[in-house]
């Protein structure tokens, strides 16, 4: 870093700006549903620049774009699952129905639509039991990569503890203070410099290469620098998909592209971005811009990815392909593009825009934690349901275990975790959650007996399915090897194959075969549920 | 096309633009359309 004054200048007034929004979202935040759901009153511009910095991390940049430079552009089937699913079926399918129900049984998290929708306590604090128990792991995935990237972003300055409390403190402040409204204004800020910072990074790169065409053309022509222990696993160059059938095609397919792609679906810190405003007009409003931001974020992650192996073989300085350059360790591909290709004013703008994506995934993280612990777990669970005037006070207490939680994981975990910890909750979430939300918006003839097995069934299958079969997995954990004395249960291609391919479809047939054979739910409870839905 | 050869891939590539227009289209078409709980 050649100015590290200019540097901190940025940071501190961008921390400004950070802190003078959580203090707006403090002043605007009135009652619990402000706290919790914006007052249902968001502008459609904030909400989706919020549900696209929320779902955006530092990880799918650096990491996911790391994993382009190494696997090549298939995965922008990632990116397209993304656009498609994660925000235009998001917003127009699932979106304007959890909005509409959200209104209908006046609930404030997801858990609480769940539990609501199917008269069950035990729903709802089951779901904000799961949310308690797993976001911690994912949200300390995010805090490590942060705290890694600010420790290496101001060397000899800031050391990884320090980084770890500075940039809990200062989430913790604007959450805890503005709730929902300073979560949403921050992010909406945030994804704005994060749009901004990578609309520069395509066109640089672009240009820098010779053209869009040009520039793929030439990452055509070096397919025959794939090393051969890639080769041999399915690569067949970075403009071509795997072998299909290979272990690299089920890695990529499966896990990467059906598992963040579908798993997005049931994002509970996502989905309560849906309640956040008044109609169905805010919704339809938001969706373009949506689906602008997510290309801009991971379209434009994987293209540069992939492309920076012809930059690094064409630059006599490296004179290699992009994983050898980084030293073999694919997390450091883009930022030593970045170093060594860009402008230093861009490395600045760089640093910003994935502090940005850091801090705006964090922070929901944090809220939705907090409404899990207090609302769901504690309120609904432990005191049965009892009306209380405290639950803003419970939320913020629930936020403080949260974050605390997520602190000790974040000291305790090795940084490998990342990968495996975001791949963990995605996978839970959708084999928990989503046959259960999609019986919730679509499907009247939906029990309770069938939403608490299909919940139960995807929780506990992907739980086993992880620690017994999925390879990456089941050995970081080891649960296998002290009991059976070997590291998975399960031989090829199941090791490699994603839980969420596997688990998700026996739990929407569990869905559909207990409802079928249970008792209705009420009539009435149903209608005024689904009025005008 | 635009130097990718595998299909597998500019498909993919391709798809990302459309269902970006998709998701413009249709929040411009239904602009205005869609303005229709203790506290």
């Amino acid at each position: 870093m050649e100015n590290i004054f200019l540097l901190t200048v940025i940071v501190v007034i961008y921390l400004f700006l950070i802190g003078y929004l959580g203090y707006y979202g403090y002043k605007k935040t009135k009652t619990a549903a402000d706290y919790m759901v914006a007052g249902r009153k968001t502008h459609p511009v904030v909400m989706a620049l919020s549900y696209g910095a929320t779902f955006i991390s530092t990880s799918a940049i650096v990491g996911f774009g790391g994993a382009a430079g190494l696997f090549g552009m298939g995965l922008l089937w990632l990116t397209f699952l993304n656009i498609f699913v994660g925000i235009f079926i998001a917003f127009i399918i699932f979106g304007k129905r959890t909005r509409k129900m959200g209104h209908n049984l006046d609930v404030h998290t997801f858990p609480e639509l769940l539990g609501r929708r199917f008269k069950s306590t035990f729903m709802q604090s089951f779901a904000g039991l799961i949310i308690f128990l797993f976001m911690p792991l994912y949200a300390a995935a995010v805090l490590i990569g942060a705290a890694r990237f600010i420790e290496t972003t101001f060397p000899n300055m800031i050391n990884y503890n320090v980084a770890v409390l500075i940039y809990t403190l200062i989430i913790c402040a604007y959450v805890l203070a503005g709730g929902i409204k300073g979560v949403m204004y921050t992010d909406a800020l945030q994804g704005t410099i994060m749009f901004v910072g990578m609309a520069i990074l395509i066109v640089f790169t672009y240009v820098k290469l010779g053209g869009v065409a040009v520039a793929h053309q030439a990452l055509t022509n070096i397919s025959s620098m794939v090393p051969p222990k890639l080769v041999e696993i399915g690569h067949r160059g970075w403009t071509a998909m795997p072998v299909t059938g290979s272990k690299l095609w089920w890695n990529l397919v499966s896990t990467i592209v059906m598992g963040v792609g579908i798993g997005v679906l049931a994002q509970p810190q996502l989905a309560v971005r849906f309640m956040t405003v008044k109609s169905n007009r805010e919704i339809h409003r938001g969706v373009g811009v949506g689906g602008l931001f997510i290309l801009m974020m991971t379209g434009v992650a994987f293209v540069v990815g992939a492309l920076t192996n012809v930059y690094f073989l064409n630059n006599p300085q490296f004179g290699k392909i992009a994983v050898a350059a980084a030293g073999g360790n694919i997390d450091k591909i883009i930022p030593t593009y970045i170093n060594s290709a860009l402008p230093t004013w861009f490395v600045y703008v760089f640093m910003l825009t994935l502090l940005s994506a850091a801090m705006s995934t964090s922070s929901g993280q944090f809220h939705a934690l907090g409404t899990s612990i207090g609302r769901d777990f504690f309120e609904k669970g432990i005191l049965r349901g009892r009306q209380t005037k405290y639950t803003v006070a419970i939320t913020r207490i629930g936020i403080l275990i949260g974050v605390l939680v997520t602190v000790i994981l974040g000291y305790k975990l090795p940084e490998s975790i990342i990968a495996i910890a975001t791949a963990i909750f995605f996978g839970l979430c959708a084999s928990a959650f989503l046959p259960t939300y999609i019986g919730t918006l679509f499907w009247k003839g939906m029990t309770k007996a069938g939403a608490i097995s299909s919940m139960c069934v995807g929780f506990f299958g992907t739980a086993l399915y992880l620690l017994f079969i999925h390879e990456k997995e089941a050995v970081a954990i080891g649960l296998c090897k002290f009991i059976f004395n070997k590291p998975v249960l399960a031989g090829s291609p199941w090791t490699v194959v994603d839980p969420i391919v596997v688990i998700l479809p026996i739990s929407l047939v569990t869905a559909f075969l207990v409802s079928t054979f249970t008792k209705k739910l009420p009539r009435d409870h149903v209608e005024a549920c689904f009025k005008h839905v | 096309m635009l130097g990718i050869p595998d299909p597998g891939v500019w498909l993919a590539y391709l798809l990302c633009i459309l269902s970006v227009l998709l998701c413009v289209i249709y929040g411009a078409a239904n602009w205005n359309k869609g303005d229709e709980w203790d506290e």
